[in-house]
């Protein structure tokens, strides 16, 4: 982990507004991510951080402020307008089809064809080359699943989670926002998927990471935003901060000036 | 001047005078139930049954299950109409068992009710019963195929209607009866067999259905000779089975019904000979009754066969039928 | 990774094919003519307007959704074409048309109801039902529409192969059967038929446009359904406005008994085949050996409640 002088901002939101009716989600809150980290996003329930990932993965339009993605301010009207802008989104339910197979289910909605007539008039797909690719990238990631050619639902919990996640770092080109992954697994499982994490930030994407987990984020997260009321309480650097002093400023029990400046990140 | 007595006698003979006047100033209302909305039995029936009152100056109300064996709409289309004034029920009953407590309930409210095509069962649980002798339908056209087959050693296929329908085993066992074969009563409700019958299957009365049928029992039995059909509709899908496999020159059908399209395949040769009935005449005959029942307060009873006859393409030696001219003169559904 | 890309067996999907094959080595025992060219081939005649009609059931039921109307769409189809051909006068090719046109707007209809105002299929389905049957019987006045022109029963002639005469109809059913098996392999759209009925909800995630995905099985079943009128009047020969109203369960029976699960996004299109093809066998079957009709009945029962289970233990074993 290293915390570059004058990083690359990938993305990042301004002023961001929601309201829902009489409550208000997101109160102003800002929002900054860099190349190549880590960013965990905690918060306790009521603080905006479904509401600001919503926001950034176009599941929801702002009320007011602005997001940029690099650099160039964007609009989402939907979850496809941040897919196609290089946004993956995993899900908290990981939207796969489980009786369908792995490779089937990472090239869900982006099925490749064959070339030629029996691509462009038959509508054929190229199931060999989906399958080659899933397995590369199952590779590349060190996935240890066998066969793409099982059902999903054949899959533990965490492996499952793994396809979720490999499917989103295949395709995503500049972030990859994963919510509560390692929720429900069990401890061998989420130690797997936080490796799975950390492979797909050292292959140049960067990572945002919302999690209840405390012990997972101070793992694996470079940097932790916490948001509370609806804005941004803080950034803090895992590394000169503890658990429970972090805990301690999600909650209000502790305010962000009350750290010393090296906790800040 | 008057004695009491006299005075309320002479009151309750004005009361009634009055009351009668009254009831003869409002038109009867009839209902009539049938089996469904859809059969064209039914619907000619219903026709009849309209133009009859309109003639008599009745009011005639109409209903029906939504299929056949549909009781509890027969049911509540029956209670429907008492409610709404009916004083007479003519009803084609789904059911011949199930209908009884509910034409018992409404004959204790004083309702007439009559059974018309077939009976309920007990047959007196209906104040009175018009309907074609369906044994007598099965016996002619069953004399009718004895003779015309001429002495062939008869191999016979049965396309019936399905298990347990009173209608279905009256015509069958009739049609038995007049060819010569042993054959149950016309009470009886299971199908006769003898060796002679070399396929027997369910048509459900429906033209696919029977051609379906048909088409199965001549893999069982390909030098069948004669087919006797529960109606119509299932002659037609018989004959379009034949005809597939070549035979349709080498079999003879005979069907019962009547109806306007039947008569059509009868005169083209397809069906030998049929069995008429007359539902027009049924229903006719019914709001007849029923308004003979408001004006004098007199019930029908008993059965009253409204007649069959037998009409054949070619007629045969000592069997008494009517060309098929005649038939499309009586016939019913459309012409 | 020697494994092939494509086979990825479910083992469930065996059960319909070995009970096919146990009754036909069945009734073969039972009667000699059973397993003649000429009986074979009248089987396949007589079940192939429910097997097209089964093929519209089986895409809807795959969505996780069921079709009620459908035996009623396809008797309104073939009122409209034999009535059209002869009343209307209009050429056979054009009465067609208009038939396969009025069962796809009801495919429509219920694509619609089921796809924008949110409504469950099973009650979409028994509305239309009776909704196509009323104007089946209004504008037939509930008379079968008789002396059609040759072309409309074209589908109905035969050819011969050895022994045996096969409908030029039951040819077209095995067709079309080819095409939505290929479809639904081999492209996207019918991998995401599955998918819709495995998790709606992650297709739309991914981005699939799920609405209109549904819409157009609706639509296309609608079409069966049409070519089903087409070769219902093909082999009666007339246009029956009481025609289909078993073929709505038979359909169903037929989808469930191939395999497919009513829960959707399992199941293989062929199965519907050998579905109808069961129920097909088993009456012919019967009748050669002279067993009532009612022990047909119980047999289909018991054969789904077997189906169902044999899909839910093969699942269970798989996990």
């Amino acid at each position: 982990m290293n915390i570059v002088a004058n990083p690359k901002i990938v993305m990042q939101a301004k002023g961001l507004v929601k309201r829902y009716g009489q409550v208000t989600a997101l109160d102003g809150v800002d929002f900054e991510l860099r190349e190549g980290e880590i960013l965990a996003v905690i918060g306790d329930n009521g603080a905006g951080k479904s509401s600001l990932i919503k926001a950034l993965s176009g599941a929801t339009i702002p009320d007011e402020g602005e997001i940029l993605l690099d650099g160039a301010p964007v609009h989402f009207r939907n979850p496809l307008d941040a897919r196609r802008a290089g946004i993956e989104t995993v899900y908290q339910d990981l939207a796969v089809a489980p009786a369908m197979t792995i490779y089937e289910n990472l090239f869900l909605g982006r099925e490749l064809r064959r070339p030629g007539f029996l691509g462009s008039v038959l509508r054929m797909l190229d199931k060999k080359k989906m399958l080659l690719e899933s397995t590369a990238r199952m590779q590349d990631l060190k996935v240890g699943i066998q066969s793409m050619t099982q059902a999903v639902e054949t899959l533990s919990g965490g492996q499952r989670q793994c396809v979720a996640v490999a499917r989103s770092a295949a395709f995503a080109r500049h972030v990859v926002i994963m919510d509560e992954p390692t929720a429900a697994l069990g401890v061998k499982e989420g130690n797997m998927v936080l490796e799975l994490i950390r492979r797909v930030r050292d292959r140049g994407l960067p990572v945002v990471l919302i999690s209840h987990n405390m012990p997972h984020v101070f793992e694996v997260a470079d940097r932790i935003h916490v948001a509370r009321l609806g804005k941004r309480a803080a950034v803090l650097n895992p590394k000169k901060i503890s658990m429970s002093d972090t805990v301690a400023v999600m909650t209000g029990a502790m305010t962000p000036d009350q750290l010393p400046p090296e906790a800040h990140a | 001047m008057f004695s009491s007595r006299r005075r309320s006698t002479l009151a309750l003979a004005a009361l009634s005078f009055a009351a009668s006047t009254a009831f003869a100033a409002g038109e009867p209302v009839i209902g009539l139930v049938t089996k469904t909305e859809t059969n064209p039995f039914f619907v000619k029936m219903k026709e009849g049954a309209q133009q009859e009152a309109k003639k008599l100056g009745a009011k005639l109300l109409s209903g029906s299950g939504k299929a056949d064996g549909d009781n509890a709409g027969q049911i509540t289309a029956m209670e429907n109409m008492i409610a709404a004034g009916a004083k007479t029920i003519l009803i084609t009953p789904s059911d011949a068992k199930a209908i009884v407590p509910a034409i018992k309930k409404a004959r204790d409210k004083g309702v007439m009710v009559i059974a018309l095509d077939s009976p309920a069962d007990p047959a007196d649980a209906t104040d009175a019963l018009f309907a074609t002798n369906n044994y007598t339908a099965g016996v002619l056209i069953g004399e009718y195929a004895k003779v015309a087959m001429a002495g062939k050693a008869p191999k016979i296929v049965a396309l019936d209607l399905f298990p347990g329908h009173p209608v279905g085993a009256q015509r069958h066992n009739g049609f038995m009866k007049g060819f010569g074969l042993a054959a149950n009563d016309a009470k009886s409700n299971e199908l006769s067999k003898t060796p002679e019958m070399v396929c027997m299957a369910d048509s459900f009365g429906d033209q696919a259905k029977a051609q379906t049928a048909m088409e199965n029992c001549l893999q069982k039995a390909p030098d069948v000779n004669l087919v006797y059909t529960i109606n119509e509709p299932a002659a037609a899908g018989a004959y379009n089975a034949l005809k597939r496999a070549g035979k349709e020159k080498d079999v003879l059908i005979v069907s019962v019904d009547g109806g306007c399209q039947g008569i059509k395949d009868t005169a083209a040769g397809v069906i030998a000979a049929t069995s008429q009935q007359y539902p027009l005449k049924m229903a006719a005959m019914g709001v007849a009754a029923g308004v003979e029942f408001a004006k004098t307060g007199k019930k029908a009873s008993g059965y009253v066969d409204t007649g069959v006859t037998l009409i054949a393409g070619k007629s045969v030696a000592g069997v008494d039928s009517k060309d098929t001219k005649t038939g499309a003169e009586l016939c019913w559904g459309k012409k | 990774m020697a494994k092939s890309p494509t086979h990825h067996i479910p083992w469930g999907a065996l059960g319909p094919w070995l009970a096919l094959l146990g009754a036909c080595i069945f009734f073969a025992t039972q009667s000699d003519r059973f397993l003649t060219g000429g009986n074979l081939s009248l089987i396949l005649q007589q079940v192939m307007v429910v097997g097209v009609i089964a093929i519209g059931q089986t895409l809807i039921i795959l969505t996780a959704g069921i079709d009620l109307s459908c035996g009623m769409v396809m008797a309104l189809g073939s009122i409209v074409m034999s009535k059209f051909a002869t009343e209307l006068g209009l050429p056979v090719p054009v009465a067609i048309l208009c038939g396969i046109g009025v069962t796809t707007l009801f495919g429509l209809l219920n694509g619609l109801l089921v796809t924008r105002i949110k409504l469950p299929p099973f009650i979409v389905t028994l509305g239309t039902l009776n909704i196509a049957f009323a104007i089946t019987q209004l504008y037939s006045s509930s008379q079968t529409v008789t002396d059609l022109p040759a072309g409309l029963t074209g589908l109905g002639s035969t050819f011969t192969i050895g022994s045996a005469e096969v409908t030029w109809g039951a040819v077209l059913m095995l067709v079309l059967y080819a095409l939505a098996w290929f479809v639904l392999r081999e492209t996207a759209a019918g991998r995401h038929v599955y998918a819709i009925g495995n998790n709606a909800e992650a297709t739309r995630l991914v981005g699939i446009p799920t609405q209109r995905v549904l819409l157009a099985v609706y639509v296309a079943a609608g079409v069966f359904y049409g070519i089903a009128s087409l070769l219902s009047v093909a082999r009666t020969g007339v246009g029956d406005p009481n025609a289909g109203q078993t073929e709505n369960l038979d359909a169903i029976t037929a989808v469930v008994l191939g395999g497919t699960s009513l829960f959707g996004g399992r199941g293989i299109v062929l199965g519907s085949l050998i579905g109808v093809l069961i129920v097909g066998v088993f009456r012919n079957g019967l009748t050669l050996m002279g067993v009532s009709s009612i022990y047909q009945v119980l047999v289909t029962g018991v054969l789904v409640i077997l189906a169902v289970t044999a899909d839910q233990l093969s699942r269970r074993g798989a996990r």
